[in-house]
């Protein structure tokens, strides 16, 4: 018996240890990791599942123009685009292992327009110690092109929240000189970074402030703060939240006869969201907000060339609503992405095109708002800081007067 | 030496799994051995799950808050005070089992549904204590660690057998390695010995063992308390192992995660939450990225693992060793080879013409 059981632990071992090797791969450290003779491949880690799945579309919205580049012009000078999306299903925890798998063992040329700001907050040391670009990181943060001293690889694409926050300042200032504002924001963050720019923006007019309130991401509703918010006489409401907390508390000021002027955060204005807020029940009267995009919804841009291509771009994902606001945002920033590759042309090294996305971008990109352009100089790492005010008019959103550029606003 | 030759053959497989894991890392690259020194730690955490739950029959669905404990614990010395951040492993530990202990107290009065409620709420909340004290924790935007590089001892030796650079993800690999196996040593003489012998009584007849004179209350808090101080352990090596914690890195899944893997791997045994932790860490990776990409299977079947992520393939694992196998891996392994053995030792007495003897006529 012992005999047997010896010769089976011998046999457990061998099946073990040669199931091991197999599972070897190699470790290579190139300049050009990642780009082969006819092909560039390039990471992301996005939640397509979970609490933030709706976010998990953009991945699609930009594997979808890069098939377009592909099928249309075979790829970036003749590279195809190959675009490994993982699930990390907004858990910073899960994208620090998936971001090694894509960089180690999957060996991508870049990452790519990675979401959420714990998530890619937890990866970026990790990402500039290794010397590959983290590139058009997918959330509004200050921190991404204030920090870029410190953390050359890493550069984010869409205005920082910041930014938006003080074009409500100027706005508030402008036609609302004596409204008495309450702010709902989340607590984190991304509700900090807002309250901070519009608290900058006001300057000296920041009493105007009369009370803050902040809720957790993992509060059922934000009533009790709104009540609070109505009972201290706000007039100017501004709602710092995501879009689940937003849609409840337009509903919310509705419903208990409230008629506030509302500046709405553009992470929550997506037509989606503000239909289902009236669904809910929500008036939308003085709702404001910010937009750098062009809205699909939007029957004017119906002849517009940039409209026209985004529709056919989309076309490539069969799982993508045209009419998500989040999708023109993945067309749009993939856009730039293909934009800095074909800048980089044949010296397609990880340094050179971070060279070219920090500091050398001007681009007109047909899917943002005319007169919005994505810059970048040797001093300036925030590609986009123009943005227009929007009202919502009962069905969709309206754009108000012309573009306001916040640059170098933030230092 | 006469001992090693009868030895039997359960300490062999210790032995060449204990080489297996040593090895591992010197034929894998850098990155696997970073997702098995992960899977290494959630061995950890669901080794103490296990005792709370295969051994005393407490249940707990909150043992991630025990884990972010840990993990804050070593990350604030280490950040905040500047201490060695190994050093901080036992202490992050052993405050953790204190805590654990003392939340054993109200635990006892708690009848099983209750006290599984009570833990789960303790993981819910437990991100949002995370927030409050904003310059203790760093909040939201988290804390990052430095992950070490590997003394110059132990990167010298990696060298000459692989012929490589250490990596700190592989020096971590080893760190966790050395955790797993002195915790899983101590579980091993835990359950064989008086404590364990009196948490089995309590777990299959409360009323019989306090009748038998087993201290039914200590050994219940004392379970909780050992638990925790497993799960704190491996909280400590999670943040170590991540590079960085933030609220968000221990959600409510994260306890489901550990309960699930403790019954996969088998409750109540040495090797179950090894074999468990490897599932529970691998089968949500695998099966997120393999399901989708396969064409045979209907759209809806891609569409759903894809959208639900890890839940839908812990769900179906689950029922699947509910039903075939209620006593998760290693019951089957166990039942497994009772099978073959007999098998063998029926082809061994017809080489001879010996006839088995009958159990029931003996």
């Amino acid at each position: 018996m012992g005999r047997k059981a010896r010769g089976l632990a011998a046999a457990a071992a061998f099946l073990i240890i040669s199931a091991a090797c197999g599972g070897s791969t190699a470790t290579t450290t190139q300049t050009d990791v990642g780009v082969t003779s006819n092909s560039i491949l390039l990471g992301t880690t996005i939640a397509l599942s979970g609490p933030a799945a709706a976010y998990g579309t953009i991945a699609n919205a930009e594997n979808a123009y890069f098939t377009y580049v592909n099928n249309t012009q075979g790829g970036v000078n003749g590279r195809k685009i190959n675009f490994k999306i993982l699930d990390d299903g907004y858990n910073p925890a899960q994208t620090v292992p998936l971001t090694k798998q894509l960089v180690e063992q999957d060996q991508v040329f870049l990452m790519f327009s990675g979401l959420g700001t714990q998530a890619q907050t937890s990866v970026r040391d990790y990402l500039n110690t290794k010397k590959v670009p983290q590139l058009f990181v997918a959330t509004g943060a200050t921190t991404w092109g204030k920090d870029f001293g410190s953390f050359k690889w890493t550069m984010s694409w869409q205005p920082p929240y910041q930014g938006e926050a003080r074009i409500y300042a100027k706005d508030v200032l402008q036609n609302h000189s004596n409204a008495k504002i309450g702010v709902l924001y989340q607590n984190d963050d991304y509700g900090q970074d807002y309250l901070k720019g519009l608290t900058d923006g006001l300057g000296d007019k920041a009493s105007m402030i009369v009370a803050k309130e902040s809720y957790d991401v993992t509060a059922a509703d934000p009533f009790a703060q709104l009540t609070k918010l109505k009972a201290a006489g706000v007039d100017t409401l501004f709602l710092f939240s995501t879009p689940k907390p937003s849609i409840q508390s337009l509903a919310f000021v509705t419903k208990v006869n409230w008629t506030p002027t509302i500046y709405l955060n553009s992470v929550s204005s997506p037509q989606v969201y503000l239909l289902a807020a009236k669904k809910a029940g929500a008036a939308l009267q003085n709702v404001t907000s910010v937009s750098y995009q062009k809205d699909p919804t939007d029957p004017q841009w119906d002849n517009d060339a940039g409209m026209k291509l985004y529709k056919q771009v989309i076309a490539n994902c069969s799982t993508c609503n045209v009419q998500d606001g989040f999708n023109i945002y993945g067309v749009a920033v993939a856009y730039t992405m293909v934009d800095v590759l074909k800048q980089a042309g044949n010296n397609l090294t990880r340094a050179n095109v971070m060279k070219i996305a920090s500091s050398q971008l001007n681009e007109t990109n047909p899917f943002l708002l005319p007169g919005v352009k994505v810059t970048t100089t040797s001093s300036d790492h925030f590609p986009i800081m123009q943005e227009q005010v929007i009202t919502w008019a009962g069905t969709g959103w309206k754009l108000q007067g012309s573009i306001i550029d916040e640059r170098g606003s933030i230092k | 030496m006469q001992r090693v030759r009868t030895a039997p053959p359960r300490y062999w497989l210790v032995a060449v799994v204990v080489i297996f894991f040593l090895g591992f890392p010197t034929v894998i690259s850098s990155f696997l051995a970073s997702e098995w020194a992960q899977a290494l730690i959630l061995a950890i955490a669901i080794m103490g799950l296990n005792i709370l739950v295969g051994y005393s029959g407490q249940l707990s669905l909150g043992h991630g808050a025990f884990m972010a404990m840990g993990a804050y614990i070593s990350a604030i010395l280490a950040h905040q005070y500047k201490i060695d951040y190994l050093l901080t492993i036992p202490v992050a530990a052993v405050a953790t089992g204190v805590v654990g202990f003392l939340f054993g107290f109200p635990a006892l009065r708690l009848s099983p549904l209750y006290l599984a409620l009570a833990t789960f709420a303790l993981a819910v909340v437990s991100p949002s204590i995370i927030k409050r004290p904003h310059e203790l924790t760093g909040g939201v935007q988290g804390i990052l660690i430095a992950q070490p590089d590997p003394p110059p001892v132990v990167g010298d030796l990696f060298t000459t057998v692989t012929g490589t650079a250490m990596t700190s993800d592989q020096w971590i690999y080893y760190i966790a390695l050395a955790c797993a196996l002195l915790l899983f040593w101590l579980a091993w003489n835990l359950a064989r010995h008086r404590p364990g012998r009196a948490m089995r009584a309590i777990r299959d007849g409360e009323v019989a063992a306090a009748a038998s004179g087993v201290n039914v209350a200590g050994y219940k808090t004392l379970a909780f308390g050992i638990s925790a101080f497993y799960a704190g352990t491996a909280g400590s090596l999670f943040a170590l192992s991540t590079g960085f914690i933030s609220p968000d890195t221990f959600p409510v899944s994260l306890s489901i995660q550990l309960l699930v893997g403790a019954v996969i791997g088998g409750l109540a045994s040495i090797p179950g939450p090894l074999l468990g932790a490897i599932f529970a860490y691998f089968l949500p990776i695998g099966s997120n990225q393999w399901v989708p990409s396969q064409t045979w299977l209907p759209e809806q079947v891609t569409s759903t693992v894809k959208n639900a992520g890890p839940a839908v393939s812990y769900g179906v694992i689950l029922i699947l060793i509910m039903i075939f196998a209620p006593n998760g891996i290693v019951g089957l392994i166990r039942t497994g080879y009772a099978n073959l053995n007999r098998r063998l030792r029926g082809a061994g007495d017809r080489e001879t013409g010996q006839m088995p003897p009958d159990p029931q006529t003996v």
